[in-house]
């Protein structure tokens, strides 16, 4: 068992860490504030060959292993969860299942434009009525000739708005439950898809989270993606990686609120000396550490173990699940060191500790994640 | 057109202290990163091939066998190819017998129309090699470049200098040290980082460079270092409180009493 990250990982977290310090940091505070998507942002991922880190080569993409992946949103996530959220959707939800299920047409038309960044991508399963039990889809797709109508809606969907291309489920047959769900590459411009309602958020604030609405909507049907009624198999892998990116973006709310908390340990002075001489604060930084280290291992280990071809929805699931609760109450000890600044705006902390709670919750709740872990305990 | 860009893995001094004791460098758990004057000389050399598409970029260093990493950055920022001149025998050159071997590896390889270097190193701080490797070569050399551009056979660039700057050319071969004023370092990209394993640094030990025995490592270096210490942490500054214009006279009174103004 090696423990080191290879030297092109490093290499990766290296890069990472300067854009993320140098293009990503300056801009958290404002786009939170002010709900403004970070379109420049995305440009300058796009331009610099982030926006396809673990799509292969020959499809545009870098040719990165997962763990590489985890390490580049980790980094982003540590100074804005924000930003590390539109990388992870693009890449792990919507070039992740053409890339998993596409043809080679498919692939070339639209992961290559994706994972070179000159498109972005979304991925559109949650309904209203179809949340955690998103087998209960209410939007259908109907063929007809040499395409297929799509009616319904989807909400909660991350680049919602600013995406180019989307992965879209439908009914393609009622009567069958989750086995008659269809998976499709839905363009932006496609018509009858529109665009619906932005949602205001607790947290990763400048993400655009929209509805999708679709009216007789017209898809191609050489855009199924898969087969016909194959597509809740590729919804939950497409979660299952989707799951990783999002342990990351937690994993790194923690670490970045952590960092940000020792630092100022060692210069907030309180009663004569630095709040890093008191120990009952020290211990709630031994605390933090075991549980952020711990949910490292879980996360890095799914990472590796997906790479190895092996089933990982339930190390995917493990990690996710530890890493959320981590991030959540890792941030929130970190607003409770910094005291009445870490409730102030002034502080990056509260900003944080808003942006962990969606960690919990999307990409498959904390208790979803205990299902997807207890079935396979007790299958 | 063949670019040399030569580089340095350095340890990150804003992340250095040094042992009080023996006055050395604590350089345990500290990153290694490439010297950012050099970084400012390979983006120099990765601009010229953006516009030159038939330019070639090498990169050489010398150093110990973990700047390997320091070379793959370099490959995964855009250089060609790269060399690291690492051995024994190369140990406690000073920046004289450090020159003599790397420009004696650089007459190795032959042709070239441009060497770039970074103006000085963050550990070092002499700003020696470079001139040096351009007097061993016989070349003439253009430090401190804060702007440069390529007009046929030669090179003109701008120094800076203390109190101005000065616009000079010279025909090429041409050795020019960058300052961080030259432009702004790129990113690596992640498909660099990936491409960067496939191709291979070349090491070359002290077989590979002709160099003289004598001339290299401790015994050839004329330097010696007798002491390195950290120096004595000055007094306390004197704070002027206040917002007025009394505050702001006394200011200026103090400056102009320390020769500031």
């Amino acid at each position: 068992m090696d423990f080191n990250l290879t030297p092109q990982q490093q290499l990766m977290q290296q890069l990472m860490r300067d854009f993320a310090e140098n293009e990503v940091k300056p801009l958290a505070a404002e786009i939170d504030e002010t709900e403004r998507f970070p379109r420049e942002t995305v440009e300058k991922m796009a331009r610099f060959g982030m926006l396809g880190i673990n799509v292969p080569k020959q499809y545009g993409g870098a040719g990165a292993d997962t763990l590489s992946y985890v390490l580049a949103i980790e980094e982003i996530a540590k100074v804005c969860a924000t930003t590390a959220i539109i990388l992870s959707a693009h890449t792990s939800l919507a070039c992740g299942p053409i890339l998993a299920y596409g043809t080679e047409e498919q692939k070339q038309k639209y992961l290559v434009p994706l994972a070179k960044g000159e498109k972005l991508g979304a991925f559109g399963l949650t309904e209203p009525n179809a949340g955690t039990d998103s087998a209960a889809q209410q939007t259908v797709a109907v063929p007809e000739g040499d395409h297929y109508v799509l009616n319904g809606s989807k909400c909660f969907i991350t680049n919602g708005g600013q995406a180019d291309i989307y992965i879209i489920f439908a009914m393609t047959d009622k009567s069958k439950g989750n086995k008659g769900i269809s998976a499709f590459i839905v363009e932006k411009g496609f018509p009858g898809f529109s665009i619906g309602k932005k949602e205001h958020k607790m947290g990763i604030r400048a993400s655009s989270t929209t509805e999708l609405i679709f009216e007789d909507c017209i898809v191609p049907k050489e855009n199924l993606l898969g087969e016909v009624n194959k597509g809740f198999k590729i919804a939950m892998t497409t979660l299952d990686g989707g799951r990783v990116g999002v342990a990351a973006q937690a994993l790194g709310i923690a670490e970045g609120a952590f960092e940000e908390t020792i630092r100022y340990m060692k210069e907030r002075v309180q009663f004569g000396k630095p709040l890093s001489a008191f120990q009952g604060l020290q211990w709630m930084a031994a605390d933090m550490k075991c549980a952020i280290e711990g949910a490292k291992l879980l996360l890095y280990r799914a990472a590796m173990v997906k790479d190895s071809g092996r089933p990982f929805s339930m190390d995917a699931a493990m990690a996710k699940l530890r890493c959320a609760e981590t991030a959540m109450d890792v941030t929130s000890k970190c607003v409770q060191l910094h005291g009445g600044y870490g409730y102030s705006r002034e502080y990056p902390l509260e900003r944080m500790m808003r942006d962990a709670k969606i960690t919990e919750i999307y990409e498959g709740t904390t208790q979803v994640q205990k299902m997807v872990i207890t079935g396979q305990l007790f299958k | 057109m063949k670019i040399i860009v030569c580089i340095k893995q350095v340890p990150d001094t804003t992340e250095v202290k040094l042992d009080p004791k023996t006055g050395r460098l604590i350089r345990d758990g500290v990153p290694s990163i490439i010297n950012p004057d050099d970084k400012n000389a390979l983006e120099q050399a990765l601009s010229i091939k953006d516009e030159n598409p038939d330019a070639t970029v090498t990169v050489v260093s010398m150093g110990p066998p973990q700047a390997d990493i320091a070379m793959r950055e370099a490959l995964a920022m855009g250089a060609d190819e790269a060399i690291l001149i690492s051995g024994r025998e190369f140990g406690g050159s000073d920046t004289w017998a450090t020159s003599y071997i790397i420009a004696t590896a650089i007459k190795k390889i032959g042709e070239y129309d441009l060497i770039l270097c970074g103006h000085q190193a963050i550990d070092g701080d002499t700003a020696q090699v470079g001139p040096q490797i351009a007097e061993q070569l016989g070349i003439p050399q253009i430090t401190y470049v804060q702007a440069m551009r390529i007009e046929g056979d030669e090179v003109i660039a701008t120094r800076q200098l203390e109190d101005g700057y000065a616009v000079v050319s010279a025909k090429m071969p041409v050795l020019l040290t960058a300052i961080k004023e030259l432009n702004s370092p790129r990113y690596m990209t992640p498909r660099g980082i990936f491409e960067a394993y496939e191709k291979q640094v070349r090491v070359w030990g002290f077989a590979d460079v002709p160099v003289d025995e004598a001339r290299i490592g401790l015994k050839g270096s004329p330097t010696n270092v007798n002491k390195t210490f950290s120096p004595e942490p000055r007094g306390k500054g004197e704070m002027l409180e206040g917002a007025d214009r009394n505050t702001v006279k006394a200011l200026i009174s103090k400056l102009t009493e320390k020769h500031v103004l």
